[in-house]
């Protein structure tokens, strides 16, 4: 089985349940609506055929500015077929998304990453607790709308013999320098690639 | 009457020794046996990610050294396949077998490093002092290379920075011939030993099933019994006109991981070998002068090399939108990149995936119902780096 046939295969079988399926630089790629995720998911796990039993990693990201604030992306393997694929769900902040602990448990650190990262909740989690900030951290450092620099800072205080926690001094403001070329550039160098492309 | 049982809870770390770094565990410990394990991570984190969003895909590249950093090119790799695969660049053939040759000579450094503190871990001091000397030596040829001994920097979206200085590709040779004298003895330090095998054998099990159903990768996967490996299922650069046996285990405990691990080595000895005989001359990075910046002698005479220069070090090149998951088989296991361009010059969104995070986090599973001094055991055959764990 190659992308291709799975791609056909997810299509007929599940054409209900996703949005649309595409094949982007040799990666198949299934966006689904939150509420079908699920099963679509549990498909993927147990149809003879896909045997995807490989959750290899939960990615998140963040678009303030579009309808559906948050993206995550599930990343699946086949070691049978040899093939991978990409579950995208869209969806804004005050959905909860179904947790897949129950058909994967290596589903519960990578969606607490993702609380963590992003404050994104997941339903039936068994534990959901932050995992790579510090104890008593408040905010979601991954959104596009956390500063870089972060709200505290931490030092080791010699008045006080301890480990406090300041609100950050930058000395100098963060410098983000717009380099973005307004210019196009020139389309030249895309045809001779091109060209270098069909002859060879 | 039945007696109320009782647990208590233990703290592990986050400064022991035999932590392999910041880790701190939770141990519910009924008497001596393990019950249930909480890791707490993320005492290493460093935002990577975050980092990343802020930076041009050529300032990102260093923060990959700073991941695993006990095999750093191999982390590098993931990223510049990443970048490669929306650029839709092809790299040279001699900038492949250079990634190749230094890629394997990641995976020496990091399994001298794993097998010995395993072996420190359950009390044997020699392995270390042995191996760690021969680390030193690799490290040199990082350093040749690219001028620094971890934190390489060496591979470039299109290549690698620079060609290698004369006669090193002769010393990793020469190392070739004498280091698998090196692992030889390292096992009959270790792979026959009464108290290593005691401390190993039967302990951290895995079976087939649940080693796929926790995401592991690498070694993991392998000592369990399921032959895979992303360089013969899925190769990347040269690896499909290599020659080279992927070890499996059979029981899928710690002894088994070591045994893999030690073959691997071997493995990778002949990898490199064989690069040696077949790398041939040529460019060690793409001639596109959008991506690859121009030599120092361009600069002097090319009024578009001082251009291409100039925007190359400011602007930095634009990606083409797209998302893209590249995965290389890092020593750990399945290192990858899932990238999100948004066709400007900063990623818009890289997530790491570490091999080490799905490893660590069974380690409840792992250790339900052994022994507290099976903890460090366990711990150490999982080969974790927290760099890369905590991101």
């Amino acid at each position: 089985m190659n992308l291709t046939d799975l791609n056909k295969l997810i299509n007929s079988e599940l054409t209900t349940k996703i949005k649309n399926t595409n094949i982007d630089n040799n990666e198949l790629a299934i966006d689904v609506k939150v509420e079908n995720l699920y099963q679509v998911i549990l498909f993927l796990k147990t149809d003879e055929k896909c045997k995807f039993k490989q959750l290899i990693d939960i990615a998140a990201a963040d678009y303030p500015d579009e309808e559906y604030r948050f993206e995550v992306c599930y990343l699946f393997l086949s070691h049978e077929n040899n093939l991978r694929i990409k579950i995208i769900i869209n969806f804004n902040l005050d959905e909860k998304i179904p947790s897949i602990t129950k058909l994967y448990p290596s589903a519960n650190w990578m969606e607490r990453e993702v609380f963590d990262m992003y404050g994104i909740k997941f339903k039936n989690h068994p534990d959901l607790r932050r995992i790579l900030t510090d104890y008593g951290f408040d905010g979601h450092p991954l959104r596009k709308d956390f500063p870089l620099t972060g709200f505290n800072e931490v030092r080791y205080s010699e008045k006080d013999k301890k480990v406090i926690y300041e609100k950050v001094k930058l000395e100098q403001d963060y410098r983000k320098f717009d380099f973005d070329s307004p210019w196009e550039g020139t389309k030249y160098i895309d045809e001779i690639k091109n060209k270098g492309k069909q002859d060879g | 009457m039945a007696k109320e049982k009782k647990t208590m809870n233990l703290n592990f770390g986050p400064q022991h020794p035999a932590a392999h770094g910041v880790l701190r565990l939770i141990l519910e410990l009924d008497g001596e046996l393990v019950e249930k394990v909480d890791p707490h991570i993320g005492l290493l984190h460093r935002g990577t990610e975050k980092l990343i969003e802020h930076k041009t895909y050529a300032q990102a590249l260093p923060y990959f050294d700073r991941l695993d950093y006990v095999a750093p090119m191999n982390q590098e790799h993931a990223f510049a396949l990443a970048t490669e695969k929306l650029l839709d660049v092809q790299i040279p053939i001699r900038a492949q077998y250079l990634r190749v040759i230094f890629c394997e000579i990641g995976r020496i450094l990091s399994h001298l490093l794993n097998i010995t503190t395993q072996a420190l871990d359950v009390g044997a001091l020699t392995p270390s002092l042995w191996g760690f000397e021969e680390r030193e030596t690799l490290m040199t040829f990082y350093e040749r290379a690219s001028g620094s001994r971890l934190h390489a920097n060496y591979f470039r979206t299109g290549g690698v920075h620079q060609d290698v200085p004369n006669n090193l590709l002769v010393d990793i040779g020469k190392f070739c011939e004498t280091f698998p004298k090196i692992i030889d003895d390292l096992e009959n330090l270790l792979t026959d030993n009464r108290i290593f095998k005691q401390r190993n054998v039967q302990i951290g099990i895995v079976t087939k099933e649940e080693a796929i159903a926790h995401s592991f990768s690498g070694v993991m996967l392998r000592g369990s019994g399921v032959a895979w490996d992303l360089r013969k299922s899925q190769p990347y650069e040269c690896y499909k006109d290599l020659d080279f046996k992927v070890p499996v285990g059979k029981n899928g405990d710690c002894y088994d991981r070591y045994l893999c691990r030690v073959e691997e080595m071997r493995e990778s000895v002949k990898i490199i070998k064989q690069c040696l005989k077949k790398i041939p001359t040529g460019p060690i990075k793409t001639v596109d002068g959008k991506i690859s910046p121009p030599t120092r002698d361009q600069l002097k005479e090319s009024m578009e090399a001082l251009i291409h220069h100039f925007k190359l070090f400011t602007e930095g090149y634009r990606v083409p939108e797209g998302k893209v998951y590249t995965a290389v088989e890092a020593p750990k296991g399945e290192f990858g990149v899932y990238l999100i361009s948004d066709g400007s010059s900063k990623p818009y969104r890289c997530k790491i995936r570490a091999p080490g995070f799905s490893h660590l986090q069974a380690m409840d599973y792992l250790l339900k119902g052994h022994m507290l001094a099976d903890v460090p055991a366990v711990l150490g055959s999982l080969d974790i780096v927290f760099g890369e764990v905590d991101r």
